[in-house]
């Protein structure tokens, strides 16, 4: 029998003695970082967590935790790790895809865990390239994109992941940064103590295929200005002295402002729990791309019933209902006769 | 249907002076409009015999569309079942009654009937434009076109809608319920018992009264006709069967599959996982399950066939019987997976329901034609145990089988049945509880390995010396953390390992873990009765086992000897396979394909096999294969030993 009591752990036990092997520079590094970092502070057991991945760069990230893993195949991640954790609802499982992983090859598998509300925590790393085949646009490269496969041009208009997760009917969509440590911990918390389906979407750096992309917003210097982070009841406002703001128009549509020209209270203020993801839709599309003030931070979480329990529940009615499962009498359910020796 | 058992019942359907003649057999195949309800009807004259006592088969035959155009070829929908005093193997090859509902069904279905046969037609429907509808120019019924056929002309239409209107019923409703007047005729013509169908009426139709009424009164109204209309100068019955002592079912092979699932879950004492999509001719198997969550059974229709099986991977991973069902279409979609589990060395039962191919194909009609796909349809060496039904109620047992191999050998395994043997049904004696095999399987609970610097570790490919299978260590097991995946693993360790030596290493040792299984499984079994005096050897697999055996039985009462061997393991095969293909001087392999389970057996034992092969969506009929013995013996039929022998299956 397992104790009652988690043990203590640090980062390192939940290190696996795998060489680490994405590229030097890569903005995995931080984000792997940022889970080790965190998982000790979770009260969780490494026998009871799960990391299930796809195909890509950071699909190798199982390998990598000294935990139960399962590097599998491109896009499935989500579909696996459905059967997993309905089956073990006793198990923290953890879904990490890329761009072109959860969004390309895989899409239906990860529209329809967010909509089941499956109790599964998907951590997508966005870096708007493939790169472990070295160098292709993925469905969210911007339209004009030139890479190898468009060297005129990609014609595609990208998605949004936040907004495709709200359409998916998600009820958790987050986003984070791989140049900020804290916030990266604190919404990966978030979305692990959210029961149900947590989607985060994590913007990261591809040194080499797609250096820069997030620079115009993550950088150091740019962060202030360019990123919004969304604060649960609180007016939406960014900038070094919150100088920025968001307020909801009267003809509905969301607008950048000065908190000096509107006054404070005319700013939006976030509610993630907000039933209708309308507004949370709208916060996902202020910006065209990662270079306008973009939203960052948890877009919405709301309750629902988690797949996997509504799964048991109406098991344990059946067995209410009917009792427990007797193969004998099921063999005889559509009627017998006998042939006397 | 009846939850008890039922007695065997005498009835009073004997007419005063009209004489009840004595068959031994009799086959009779009900067709109508997709609509019509002719599949209801023939099963459940098929559940009323077997209750009875007959040894039954059936062969349901149904077009894809849901509803086609009435009236017209396309929309016809037919179910033959044959029913016997004896032991039989199959629905028969030519119908000795045929119940036509519309011009369609009769222009669809009479060129299968047998000369001299019973063709029962609901002249109502011969109408001007139902008739044009059909195709015919003129009317069969007068123009002679039916000569040589007994044709009983009987309005059920208008009978039906007659004691329907006592009874309040709508004109256009009650008309609904013919199937139920045809059902009560035939049900007079071959003594069939009444009360038990009346009493699943009542049952089934428990929520809808007024259907209830119909159904039964158009159904006792059928069975009186036959009796008091003087229109039939006699009718028939067909005792029961003598069959071994015990408790038997009726039970159709998807039925027999998905019970068969839930036996092995609880042989292994784990939970059952279903991930699977609807496909036609498997989703009745989705759907049986789907009723019994309170054996701990849970189903999940996935987004797609790729996430039914993947689901079900992840299940496995953590600890439950992983299943997939689906037909040819979803096999090809799971492909990619079906290898992912090969490599993870997971078990899994993906079970494959044929169907004609290829692409979408024949969907509703049977086909052998997946066993090359099963064995070969995966990229890289990827080898797996591939298992095979023979009859509607083998598919229980092969279930259990299945997932025995794959919880064994942590592998994929794949089950093909095929369409005919879901649909169609048998009577089944039913296993005692206690004869059910155990197949439960051990976790991996501790470490497994010696560090050099003495700590213990845990190898996730520490392999059984005697199965090579893996270590199944779930999550949640303190101490063995492991990472699996798709890339190749080193030897023990399971870690990603690009070394080309490593590589080949574990591609052989895949393979001989599957390889070894032949002696992990029984030896195949030769119907032979006169061991080496035999001219030929007759080798099939799934669905054509009824057709083959009762082929060789015709062939016999000739007095030539021949061999059948029949193989429900097709990957690895049985390891006394080579020895009795080498022990007969002619091979003749009769397959629903193109002659894939022939290529298999050239390849393996370099014997001069010859194929017999049938791609028409339809089971062998026995005097098919019956010819086929002939021709390859060079045996001319001589006069008096015509093909269609009269008792054709008596053994």
């Amino acid at each position: 029998m397992t104790d009652t009591i988690v043990p203590q752990t640090t980062r390192k036990d939940w290190t696996s003695d795998q060489e680490v092997r994405w590229c030097p520079g890569c903005g995995d590094y931080s984000i792997l970082a940022a889970v080790q970092m965190l998982l000790p502070e979770l009260g969780v057991r490494r026998e009871s967590t799960v990391f299930v991945s796809g195909i890509g760069c950071a699909a190798r990230f199982p390998y990598y935790m000294n935990t139960y893993g399962m590097h599998s195949i491109h896009g499935r991640a989500p579909a696996i790790a459905t059967g997993l954790a309905v089956s073990r609802p006793d198990l923290d499982v953890w879904v990490v895809s890329g761009d072109g992983d959860a969004l390309s090859i895989g899409g239906n598998h990860l529209i329809h865990a967010l909509r089941r509300n499956v109790n599964l925590t998907i951590l997508l790393f966005n870096n708007q390239i493939y790169g472990l085949t070295k160098g292709q646009y993925s469905p969210t490269s911007e339209q004009g994109k030139v890479t190898k496969s468009t060297p005129f041009g990609s014609l595609e208009t990208p998605f949004n992941p936040v907004s495709l997760a709200l359409g998916a009917e998600a009820t958790f969509v987050a986003r984070t940064h791989d140049m900020d440590r804290k916030h990266m911990m604190e919404t990966f918390r978030r979305a692990h103590f959210h029961r149900g389906a947590a989607l985060v979407e994590i913007y990261q750096n591809c040194n080499v295929f797609n250096d820069g992309a997030f620079e115009a917003i993550t950088g150091k210097d740019a962060r202030a200005e360019k990123l919004i982070p969304l604060v649960d009841g609180e007016p939406i406002r960014f900038g070094a002295e919150g100088e920025h703001g968001v307020m909801l128009d009267a003809d509905g549509r969301l607008r950048l402002v000065e908190v000096s020209d509107v006054g404070v209270e005319s700013l939006l203020v976030h509610d993630e729990a907000r039933e209708d993801p309308g507004l949370a839709f709208q916060l996902s599309r202020l910006a065209r791309g990662p270079f306008e003030p973009t939203p960052i931070g948890v877009f919405r979480a709301v309750e629902r019933p988690e797949y996997g329990d509504a799964m048991t529940a109406q098991m344990a009615r059946a067995e209410e209902a009917k009792g427990v499962g007797d193969l004998g009498a099921l063999l005889r359910s559509g009627g017998t006769w006998t042939v006397e020796a | 249907m009846t939850s008890t058992t039922t007695d065997r019942q005498t009835n009073g359907s004997h007419r005063e002076g009209a004489p009840t003649i004595d068959l031994d057999r009799v086959v009779v195949r009900f067709a109508g409009d997709s609509g019509d309800g002719m599949q209801l009807t023939g099963t459940r004259f098929t559940t009323v015999s077997a209750l009875f006592g007959n040894d039954t088969a059936t062969l349901p035959d149904f077009p894809a569309e849901i509803r086609a155009p009435a009236g017209t070829l396309a929309g016809v929908s037919a179910f033959q079942v044959q029913i016997s005093d004896h032991d039989i193997l199959t629905p028969g090859d030519a119908p000795n009654v045929l119940v036509a509902m519309n011009p369609a069904a009769l222009k669809a279905n009479i060129g299968t009937v047998a000369r001299g046969g019973i063709v029962i037609v609901n002249n109502d429907a011969f109408d001007d434009r139902a008739l044009e509808k059909a195709g015919y120019g003129s009317n069969p019924l007068l123009d002679g076109t039916l000569d040589g056929f007994r044709v009983y002309e009987v309005p059920m239409s208008s009978l039906t809608m007659e004691v329907c209107r006592e009874a309040g019923v709508k004109p256009r409703d009650a008309e609904r319920s013919k199937n139920f007047f045809a059902l009560g005729l035939v049900s007079w013509l071959y003594s069939r018992p009444t009360e038990s169908t009346i009493e699943w009426i009542a049952k089934r139709f428990a929520d809808k009264p007024q259907v209830l009424d119909a159904n039964t009164r158009a159904f006792r109204a059928g069975f009186h006709f036959g009796e008091t209309a003087e229109l039939f100068e006699s009718n028939y019955q067909v005792h029961p069967a003598t069959a071994l002592p015990g408790t038997y079912t009726d039970v159709t092979g998807n039925t027999a599959l998905s019970w068969g699932l839930i036996a092995a879950a609880r042989q292994a004492r784990l939970g059952l996982f279903l991930g699977s999509y609807p496909i036609t001719p498997a989703s009745d198997i989705l759907h049986e399950l789907s009723k019994h969550k309170n054996f701990g059974v849970r189903t999940f229709q996935a987004e797609d066939e790729i996430a039914g099986i993947g689901a079900a991977l992840g299940a496995a991973f953590g600890g439950a019987l992983g299943v997939t069902t689906t037909s040819g279409p979803g096999v090809d979609l799971k492909s990619e997976t079906i290898g992912l589990a090969i490599n993870l060395e997971l078990p899994l039962v993906v079970v494959d329901i044929q169907r004609g191919g290829p692409s979408t194909g024949l969907p509703t009609k049977t086909e052998q034609s997946d066993l090359l796909h099963a064995m070969y349809g995966r990229h890289g060496e990827a080898p797996l145990p591939i298992v095979a039904p023979s009859t509607p109620s083998q598919c229980f047992e092969m279930a259990i089988e299945a997932a025995r191999l794959a919880l064994k050998y942590r592998t994929p395994v794949i089950l093909l049945s095929d369409g005919y043997l879901a649909n169609g049904s048998e009577p089944w004696r039913l296993p005692t509880l206690a004869e059910l095999p155990d197949i439960h399987v051990e976790f991996a609970t501790e470490a497994n390995h010696s560090d050099p610097d003495g700590s213990s570790s845990f190898w996730p490919y520490q392999r059984d010396p005697v199965t090579l299978a893996r270590p199944w260590a779930l999550p949640g097991t303190p101490g063995l953390e492991h990472r699996i995946g798709g890339l190749e693993k080193a030897d023990g360790t399971g870690n990603v390992s690009y070394d080309p030596v490593n590589h080949e290493k574990m591609v052989r040792i895949r393979a001989s873990k599957i390889a070894g299984i032949a002696h992990d499984i029984p030896p195949v079994e030769v119907d032979d009765e006169h061991p080496g005096g035999s001219e030929l050897l007759l080798v099939g697999w799934g669905s054509t086992y009824g057709a083959i055996a009762a082929g060789v039985r015709r062939v016999r009462k000739r007095g030539i000897h021949v061999a059948h061997a029949h193989l429900t393991h097709l990957n690895p095969f049985p390891a006394n396979l080579g020895e009795v293909l080498a022990s007969y001087r002619a091979v003749l392999v009769p397959e629903a394909n193109t002659g894939q389970l022939v290529r298999l057996l050239r390849a393996e034992y370099l014997v001069e096999a010859r194929s017999l092969t049938k791609i028409q969506g339809v089971p062998f009929h026995a005097s098919e294969i019956e010819e086929a013995i002939l021709d390859a013996l060079g045996v001319t039929p001589q006069p008096g030993m015509e093909l269609q022998s009269p008792v054709e299956e008596a053994s």
